[in-house]
């Protein structure tokens, strides 16, 4: 029996909007998942600690305020700054074509936006764990 | 993103010195039961042993999660390093799990002395993981001068955390009333300490009047011989309570310092060895080649579960004293 992927999900800064985020925790639970919930009003910092302490195999950061050009940078380095190189960080939520193009530059592995059906959420997560391979 | 595998026993440097990546890998690992990693395991469980592995149980919605973190915070205050492995359970049909104990304890997330692994409890029974007491020594291994172990929402019989802990609270929630009454012959006899939760609301002090009462009668555990369980109140909402929380965990610490810590230490090694041993020999008989055959023949009712497990059993002994 191999493991079940595990995910973190979170919401950062002030965005008190989490009925799609819970939404997609019970569609990865479905999906056969571990999902770690955080809860709403997390900073980077705070969800960067939990997803090295839970070492989950994707992150996963909901934003629908728009400040996904702000909070991913923070991220990424705060990863760096915890040894941590093997994590896949997905973002979810309502941001514009332009930042889609350059959150993948950075280092976004999916942008999965407010369309996106729950089906091809489990797909597109675990596609991307098997990709990476055993860590 | 290709990365290299980095062996689980070229982890044990760098998590004993508290590298927190390397400890949450190695407790991966230690979850998926990856093969791998059973040596490294291994090696950590002859370096552990130094750390106070505390309990934490009680029915769902008893306050578990939310008197974990403050009673951390409270261990905080003396200096002391903390880890929490809190259980949540997998669904039994997909076999995934939201884990949400973290939510109640984000005031811990960002102090460095401060470890929270959640885990699934994927299909183990007892209201732990499989892999929690492996997990428990590679985080004594990193250092943690106390590690508490949350269980799942329990119900009347999941005792395991007492074979696991040395030290076992079992929270009580006000309100419960005849519900207490039900289940005071399972879950209440483990309890080392007794803490009745939500002490704010006016209906505790009942909660606490059973429970004495029920420990005036002469129930308990032959794990708490020479040593009498206290009743103690607390309210996570207004702080109160922990003081006692913490000096009682520390006066049942000492209690082990004799022959009944010795005792305790040995029950807890013993399950450990029966555990595995049972894992081993289920994987092992399941790998046996007439498992498939007397699976069918009991689905058929060609023959009962009894003499098909005795064939499977038996077969399994003649191969292996033959070898």
């Amino acid at each position: 029996m191999s493991a079940p992927i595990r995910v973190l999900l979170a919401k950062v800064g002030l965005d008190g909007h989490d009925r799609g985020v819970k939404v997609v925790a019970r569609t990865l639970r479905d999906g056969g998942m571990d999902v770690v919930y955080t809860g709403l009003h997390r900073t980077p910092e705070e969800v960067v600690t939990a997803a090295v302490q839970e070492d989950v195999d994707i992150l996963g950061v909901s934003l629908l305020s728009g400040v996904q050009m702000t909070v991913f940078p923070k991220i990424f380095a705060l990863l760096k700054e915890k040894k941590v190189d093997d994590m896949i960080v997905v973002a979810g939520g309502v941001m514009p074509d332009e930042d889609v193009e350059k959150l993948k530059k950075m280092g976004v592995a999916e942008i999965l936006l407010q369309d996106t059906p729950p089906q091809e959420i489990i797909d597109t997560l675990t596609g991307l764990v098997e990709a990476r391979g055993a860590r | 993103m290709a990365r290299r595998y980095v062996p689980s026993l070229e982890l044990i440097g760098p998590a004993s010195d508290g590298e927190t990546w390397a400890v949450a890998r190695l407790i991966s690992r230690a979850e998926a039961g990856v093969p791998e990693a059973r040596e490294a395991i291994g090696q950590i469980y002859k370096r552990a042993g130094r750390a106070h592995v505390i309990g934490i149980t009680g029915v769902p919605g008893s306050g578990k999660s939310t008197l974990v973190g403050k009673l951390v915070q409270r261990l905080r205050d003396d200096g002391l390093r903390v880890a929490i492995v809190a259980i949540d359970p997998s669904s039994p049909y997909s076999g995934g799990s939201i884990l949400g104990d973290r939510i109640r304890m984000s005031d811990l997330v960002l102090d460095p002395d401060v470890f929270i692994r959640s885990m699934a409890t994927r299909g183990a029974v007892g209201g732990m993981a499989h892999a929690a007491l492996d997990v428990v020594d590679i985080l004594d291994l990193a250092g943690f001068d106390k590690i508490i172990i949350e269980t799942v929402g329990v119900g009347q019989d999941e005792v395991e955390i007492a074979k696991s802990s040395h030290t076992t609270v079992v929270v009580s929630a006000p309100g419960l009333g005849d519900e207490i009454q039900a289940i005071k012959a399972g879950i209440l006899e483990i309890a080392d300490i007794h803490v009745v939760s939500k002490c704010d609301r006016s209906d505790a002090n009942r909660t606490m009047t059973d429970l004495k009462m029920m420990l005036k009668d002469g129930i308990g555990s032959a794990l708490t011989r020479g040593w009498l369980p206290p009743v103690l109140e607390t309210s996570s909402l207004n702080e109160e309570g922990f003081e006692e929380l913490v000096a009682s965990l520390d006066k049942h610490l000492t209690s082990l310092d004799g022959p009944a810590g010795v005792e305790r230490r040995a029950q807890i090694s013993a399950f450990r060895l029966q555990k595995a041993a049972e894992t081993l020999l289920l994987e092992r008989l399941r790998q046996q080649a007439n498992y498939g055959t007397q699976t069918r023949r009991v689905s058929d009712r060609a023959t009962d579960p009894y003499a098909a497990a005795t064939a499977i059993v038996d077969q399994f002994s003649r191969e292996t004293t033959h070898v």
